[in-house]
């Protein structure tokens, strides 16, 4: 990804506002942008949403079929994540293998999900050390206007919620995918000496420090990821968390919906 | 497509009034709905719903051209990418480009070329990205077509749209706009797209030709791609396959 040139005098201007505790599209530093959820988007897919978090569009898709599982877990299906950042979605996106960036967002979606254990790997077994259901994520970016992490994992649960292992593939009926947990993720950006939720990207492009987590329905933190090259103080990491288990529960109930 | 499932027996494409699967006529079209301006980061946008395909495409420039070495100082270069979602078919496709999709990204390219005013924006390059969210056969003239829509969207200079469709063999008759069922098991397809009011390869000079709605377009198109098929000159072909 080639990074995006950003004007010394929308810099000033952002760091400006957001240490007054504004923000350029007029919303308070905890304010996520208006989240908005389609299920079943795709008819291919076995599972689908599109979301849109503010001006970021993300669509995932979850395809569904019999396989081995892994030697080393014959009682576990099998999942797995990808994320395509496709030069449609932003200026900056390169065709081609994925970047780290798309590598990153992937794995962090995919921690998120897994270790919450929001999908039941145990009940995906058909055939113990034999036939197992293999999920794939595909997450699409469409239009990135900064917080993908989030809008693809909200889009990763939202999907896998209305997932359905094909009967088809195993001469039974359809049956929904076993989704026990509801991980939420939260990113909040630093920008300066000051804290930003759901940073769009004029924000996100002017972070210095990045730090999502991931917050179960218990208000439990399940998987983190800092990132970029600034730093959070320990006081700054438990506001981050505590306003991530305050702002997760309407998001959760948007994405349950 | 992709995705054959066996089947067990024959179907029938065509029952005894010419009627096919879905209920069309021979030379009926799928529903087609467009939307354009569909993304806010792209210079140009459409979404493109024609039957069951689903595909969006977005238009990036004049920009410049990268890598470097590819620039053209007498004209703009015209990269076509058409990307298929790996969620888009039934088995999962891998992501990343396969030998299907970087020919009908070389063909798009060369379709657009044809239209766009390349002289006026030397050294640069118009980047179109096609991506198919969800893939019913005819995923390739969709996504033409909404790259045209697209490309003026981005408010690119073109002498038309360019509107393309595909035609094939169905129990022995032409028919247009296959489905999916048609695509996997009739007798042959074949694509082709064109503009103004005679297909791409008839070798007129592109300023003598009458600037049309894509409409009447598409409409000529069917009938050409009737007569193509029944032994007339071939038009522009994209792609012919015979299964």
């Amino acid at each position: 990804m080639s990074a995006e040139v950003i004007s010394e005098l929308m810099r000033e201007h952002i760091v400006k506002l957001v240490a007054s505790g504004k923000r350029a599209d007029g919303r308070v530093p905890e304010e996520i942008r208006p989240l908005k959820i389609r299920k079943n988007y795709i008819g291919t897919a076995e599972g689908s949403a599109r979301v849109n978090l503010g001006n970021t569009d993300v669509l995932v898709g979850v395809k569904i079929s019999t396989g081995e599982p892994y030697p080393d877990t014959p009682r576990s299906g099998v999942l797995t994540t990808s994320c395509e950042l496709v030069p449609l979605a932003s200026p900056t996106f390169e065709s081609g293998p994925p970047s780290p960036t798309a590598i990153e967002l992937a794995r962090v979606v995919d921690r998120g999900i897994r270790e919450t254990k929001t999908v039941d790997m145990e009940k995906l077994v058909i055939t113990p050390g034999e036939k197992v259901w293999v999920v794939f994520i595909d997450i699409h970016a469409l239009d990135y206007d900064g917080n993908l992490f989030d809008a693809a994992s909200y889009g990763t649960l939202a999907a896998l919620s209305c997932a359905k292992m094909p009967g088809r593939m195993t001469g039974g009926a359809d049956k929904p995918l076993p989704v026990d947990h509801w991980p939420v993720s939260i990113t909040a950006a630093k920008i300066r000496n000051t804290i930003v939720f759901d940073a769009a990207l004029d924000e996100e492009r002017i972070a210095d420090a990045r730090l999502t987590v991931a917050i179960d329905e218990n208000g439990d933190v399940r998987a983190m990821q800092k990132g970029l090259s600034g730093s959070f103080s320990y006081d700054e990491v438990r506001y981050v968390i505590s306003t991530a288990r305050r702002l997760g529960n309407e998001l959760r109930r948007t994405i349950q919906a | 497509m992709v995705d054959v499932e066996p089947v067990e027996k024959e179907i029938q494409l065509l029952d005894a009034n010419e009627r096919r699967l879905d209920g069309r006529a021979l030379d009926e079209l799928r529903p087609i709905k467009i939307e354009a301006g569909v993304l806010r980061r792209a210079d140009g946008s459409a979404h493109v719903e024609w039957g069951g395909n689903r595909v969006l495409a977005a238009v990036y420039g004049p920009r410049e051209a990268h890598p470097r070495h590819l620039q053209d100082p007498a004209r703009a270069l015209v990269q076509c990418r058409y990307n298929m979602a790996p969620f888009s078919v039934s088995d999962r496709k891998r992501p990343g480009p396969d030998r299907r999709s970087v020919e009908i990204s070389k063909v798009t390219s060369e379709a657009f070329s044809a239209v766009v005013f390349t002289e006026q924006f030397p050294r640069t390059s118009v980047d179109v990205f096609i991506e198919v969210l969800q893939a019913d056969a005819g995923t390739r003239c969709a996504g033409i077509t909404a790259a045209a829509v697209a490309l003026a969207d981005a408010g690119i200079p073109m002498r038309d749209l360019v509107t393309a469709c595909a035609s094939g063999k169905i129990a022995g008759k032409v028919a247009l706009d296959l489905n999916k069922e048609e695509d996997n098991f009739g007798d042959a397809d074949d694509r082709a797209a064109d503009w103004g009011d005679r297909p791409l390869a008839d070798g007129r000079p592109p300023h003598r030709r009458r600037v049309r709605p894509s409409d009447e377009a598409l409409d000529r198109r069917h009938q050409a791609d009737l007569r193509d098929a029944e032994g007339g000159a071939p038009p522009a072909v994209l792609h012919r396959g015979v299964r």
